[in-house]
């Protein structure tokens, strides 16, 4: 079985950082939600675990005072961590996406700047599973990894004060979705009916760290469809259950 | 309850964060001087979490309907009760219809208002912290009635808390972040010695600084930050990242303020000044 050098630092009073090589590497990510899993097994209270890419932020409620001695539970943790029996669960997620030009106010730049018809990069943004790294900058705001090398452009120059909620944009080798207004520099290509962050719910993010999302072209009357049943609370995503 | 007859400059509900769901993006929060906080609620026998007010560089005016009693903490804003100076850290009774009010802010920047048993507000995700858009809004505004438990009297263990006011001091305690061995000797130089001084961009997210440091070319994988991470932009900017501040980042991560530290800098405002003092 496979191990990675990892390094423990602790980072201020109350939290550590554990590093992983530094790259985007799926295996590297399976490695750290396996680790978070065996970890939480472990019923140390008082830590939270922020994991993105290739490291996890541990932050702790209280003071570390032993950090020797924490740095010597971690490194147990992984060492006798199994990758065969404690796999963590991971999902894919179907979210619906319309492209239209009402909300995708910087198609004609973008499919302009790549060479591409709009239909050639609808077709592509649908077409991968884009894997989740992180969650961070916004609530609800996904780094997704895996956007194909013909869908790469520069963030625009000059960033928007005001992105709606919902925006779909590109970015350099990443695509995302807004979870809120807010402002942003990204090429927007279309808008996601379905609300990724809602305080109200119980689970008030149903994408997690190592989940996969997958775009879906859906028409301005699904749209508006799916956009009142996000609104009200109910609505049904298609997910699937990633295996190996 | 409590009515807001003028909500000052920024005033908004606080307790000492959200915590638990910063994996799914959600900032922490919570009082930005907590150990201010932690004070006003000791002398009222409340929980060290309980909700409280942070009024921020212009102060409220405020009624309350029934009695209770308060304690005030943190920036000096030369307060009134019904057109009377009261003190701070002073455990203080206040009747039905007393009238509190704010006036010259004399030191610091945030200021804090505790009442016996803690404001009653809607708690979500765990915590009353208002953050928008975790909760409906980001601060109180005129005309909000804010809910309190009436209390018709207290002994309190502890009347009254001689402290020293440490907010002009400069010093600001830094540990190492995960990205401070990417510093030449040029750069740490110029942190460990140059005065910086706080910007005009400070607010609950982050304090950016006026002073700028060579940049760099640093490239890595967004990872998860702190309130008290200091970061550095390509082109030398120094961010400290505050409570509101996001929990994942992609600049590298120089330095870490002490949780003390990150309560002084809460208490500096536009133009005041700070050295960075590193330990460990």
């Amino acid at each position: 079985m496979k191990k990675y050098p990892i390094s423990i630092k602790p980072f201020g009073e109350r939290a550590i950082l554990i590093e992983w090589p530094n790259k985007v590497d799926e295996a590297i990510l399976e490695d750290i939600l396996l680790f978070v899993k065996s970890f939480k097994k472990l019923e140390i209270p008082g830590w939270e675990t922020i994991p993105a890419y290739s490291s996890i932020l541990m932050v702790s409620n209280a003071e570390i005072s032993d950090f020797p001695k924490l740095e010597k539970t971690l490194l147990d943790c992984y060492i006798r961590m199994n990758k065969s029996e404690t796999r963590a669960q991971r999902f894919l997620w179907k979210l619906p996406v319309c492209y239209d030009d009402e909300f995708a106010i910087d198609l004609a730049e973008t499919t302009n700047y790549l060479n591409l018809s709009a239909s050639a990069l609808i077709e592509s943004h649908t077409s991968c599973e884009y894997t989740v790294f992180g969650i961070g900058f916004l609530p609800g705001f996904m780094y997704l990894g895996g956007l194909p090398k013909t869908l790469e452009i520069p963030r625009r120059k000059e960033p928007r004060l005001h992105v709606d909620k919902g925006s779909v944009g590109l970015a350099g080798k990443q695509t995302g979705i807004y979870p809120q207004d807010s402002p942003g520099g990204w090429n927007i290509i279309g808008s996601c009916p379905i609300p990724i962050f809602n305080a109200t719910k119980e689970t008030p993010c149903f994408v997690n760290v190592g989940d996969r999302i997958k775009f879906q072209s859906v028409s301005r009357a699904e749209y508006d469809l799916r956009k009142i049943e996000g609104e009200v609370g109910i609505y049904n995503l298609e997910k699937t259950e990633i295996d190996a | 309850m409590l009515k807001v007859l003028k909500s000052g400059f920024f005033t908004s509900i606080q307790d000492l964060g959200r915590l638990n769901y910063r994996n799914i993006g959600v900032p922490v929060s919570g009082a930005m001087d907590h150990d201010s906080v932690k004070k006003a609620n000791r002398l009222l026998g409340n929980d060290t979490i309980d909700p409280v007010l942070e009024i921020t560089m212009t102060g409220p005016t405020l009624q309350f309907d029934s009695p209770t009693t308060i304690c005030l903490s943190g920036a000096f804003m030369s307060p009134t009760l019904n057109n009377e100076p009261i003190e701070y850290y002073k455990v203080i009774s206040v009747k039905q219809g007393d009238i509190l009010s704010y006036g010259k802010l004399e030191n610091g920047f945030r200021s804090y208002l505790a009442v016996k048993g803690g404001f009653k507000a809607i708690s979500v995700l765990g915590s009353c912290s208002q953050y928008f858009p975790v909760t409906p809004r980001k601060s109180i505004k005129d005309g909000d009635e804010i809910m309190y438990d009436a209390i018709a009297s207290f002994e309190p263990i502890l009347s009254e808390l001689r402290t020293e006011n440490h907010f002009q001091s400069k010093n600001i305690t830094v540990y190492k972040g995960p990205e401070f061995f990417i510093l030449s000797d040029k750069q740490l130089a110029d942190l460990f010695s140059k005065r910086f001084t706080v910007s005009k961009e400070n607010n609950r997210m982050a304090y950016q600084l006026s002073e700028k440091i060579d940049g760099h070319s640093y490239s890595m994988l967004t990872s998860g930050t702190l309130p008290g991470t200091v970061q550095l932009t390509p082109l030398g900017k120094l961010i400290v990242l505050m409570k509101d501040g996001q929990t994942t980042g992609g600049y590298p991560r120089i330095l870490q303020l002490s949780e003390d530290a990150i309560c002084l800098l809460a208490q500096k405002k536009f133009g005041d000044s700070l050295f960075f003092k590193l330990v460990g």
